[in-house]
């Protein structure tokens, strides 16, 4: 179907969906990874209005944002398994909650962790009420698109690694069981599905990583940081 | 395909992005109740329709869970009637093109309007309108190459961007009379200021457009609401 080419960052959660949605629909792809720091001339010419990656590139043609490059992934390679269910509500009902995610729910983390004293504690406030409104909608699922992941699996599967990393950097503990049985739940089966378990970025890496962003390493590690937000 | 009573919709006439989903609903020929909200002082239904945002619009279809977000409230109607006026193409790649530069209208283009409402000062307003400028000169040539020569984004007849552009320009004008500039105009864009008097007058969006009093209303709401404030 093509040649494809994935250029993202070895550390972005927007990144790892997409490599989800290919490695499971089984699009064989090149990978080649940006120095935020340096971005290559590629990149500036495939995303030259945002400048961002993850940018997928289908026989030489750029497709930017990561929700939109899921979408174009499950229609394009559309034979066998489908990410987005078929009917239209539910589908609109799986874009709601992607766009709740990406707009509000992973800026709200992002915040907390970088934020310190009673900015955090207002930060964590924040980011607590918008999980509260997605352990509600598991409720009673075992996965967020029902008894088989899809879409939205992918879209909030960055909590099955970051905040637990997070918390191993700098003891800042987010998901606690208690108050969201849904979500641990769904954290460890999404967790055990293969692909998933198979491509996080290395851990010690991210430790060390998260460390440099919160000693305050400056402006230009969070400037950095923005960027890798899809 | 709904009847006319199993479509509602719940939002206020002056709201740019209720006033997408008209101007989609009309396109696509599908009837539906009009439901006034006040935003001043939010009614249950929209407390308990849309919990997450507590915003409009809001679509109910017959018994169904309330869906919300116009874009998203756009795609849901475009594949329950996809036998009238398609709106999104059904390309993959045409499709990516369309929602990437839908984003980039809602998040980068059209909040600059926002800002610059809330800006006090000479200095940060020229800022702001010099990006306004900037993303509208990006805007036609975006224009240029969606038209492929002809009257709309979507080629010979609306199409998604006429729909999620076009839905701005009464608010626009209306900031942009405040400000003294014209953002789309014949010289520096002219392929849009053309596009912008064909959309100001087509059937699907002519009647949806707010009266000048309705929309200087809600103006004034948010003068009061969110006041501007010195950078």
């Amino acid at each position: 179907m093509g040649e494809v080419k994935l250029f993202r960052t070895w550390s972005s959660p927007f990144a790892l969906r997409v490599v989800w949605a290919l490695k499971l629909k089984g699009v064989e792809y090149e990978t080649i990874y940006e120095d935020l720091a340096n971005k290559s001339s590629s990149l500036l010419e495939y995303n030259p209005v945002h400048k961002k990656v993850p940018v997928l590139l289908h026989n030489g043609i750029p497709i930017c944002e990561s929700l939109v490059i899921l979408e174009y992934i499950d229609e394009t390679w559309n034979e066998g398994v489908r990410f987005l269910p078929k009917d239209p509500l539910a589908r609109a009902t799986a874009r709601f909650w992607a766009k709740f995610n990406d707009e509000q729910v992973f800026p709200s983390f992002f915040r907390y962790f970088m934020r310190q004293g009673e900015d955090q504690e207002k930060a964590k406030e924040k980011v607590l009420e918008n999980l509260k409104f997605v352990e509600e909608h598991l409720k009673g699922k075992k996965f967020f698109d029902g008894e088989v992941f899809g879409f939205l699996d992918l879209v909030f599967g960055w909590l099955v690694c970051y905040p637990g990393v997070i918390n191993k950097a700098i003891n800042l503990k987010l998901l606690d069981e208690q108050m969201f049985p849904n979500l641990c739940t769904w954290m460890e089966q999404f967790g055990d599905v293969p692909v998933i378990k198979e491509t996080w970025p290395d851990e010690e890496a991210l430790i060390h990583k998260f460390h440099k962003m919160r000693e305050g390493l400056g402006i230009y590690i969070y400037t950095k940081l923005r960027y890798e937000a899809s | 395909m709904p009847k006319k009573s199993e479509i509602k919709l719940l939002g206020t006439t002056a709201s740019p992005y209720v006033n997408r989903v008209q101007f989609a609903l009309n396109l696509k020929s599908i009837e539906y109740e009009f439901i006034e909200e006040n935003l001043v002082c939010k009614s249950e239904l929209l407390l308990t329709s849309n919990p997450v945002h507590k915003k409009v619009p809001v679509l109910f279809h017959a018994n169904k869970p309330p869906i919300c977000e116009s874009l998203i409230i756009i795609e849901y109607l475009d594949e329950i009637k996809s036998d009238v006026h398609r709106i999104l193409p059904s390309d993959p790649l045409e499709r990516a093109d369309n929602r990437f530069w839908a984003n980039y209208i809602d998040n980068k283009f059209f909040p600059l309007y926002e800002e610059l409402r809330m800006t006090i000062g000479k200095e940060g307003k020229e800022a702001i309108k010099k990006q306004i400028i900037e993303g509208s000169v990006l805007l036609e040539e975006v224009f240029v190459k969606f038209s492929n020569g002809n009257d709309y984004f979507g080629g010979d007849d609306v199409g998604y961007l006429d729909v999620v552009l076009g839905c701005f320009i009464p608010w626009r004008k209306l900031i942009e009379k405040y400000n003294e500039f014209t953002a789309f105009d014949e010289v520096r864009t002219p392929r849009l200021a053309e596009w912008t008097k064909r959309i100001w007058s087509h059937e699907a969006f002519k009647d949806v457009i707010p009266e000048n009093g309705t929309i200087v209303n809600f103006y004034m709401i948010l003068q009061k609401y969110k006041p501007p404030r010195v950078v």
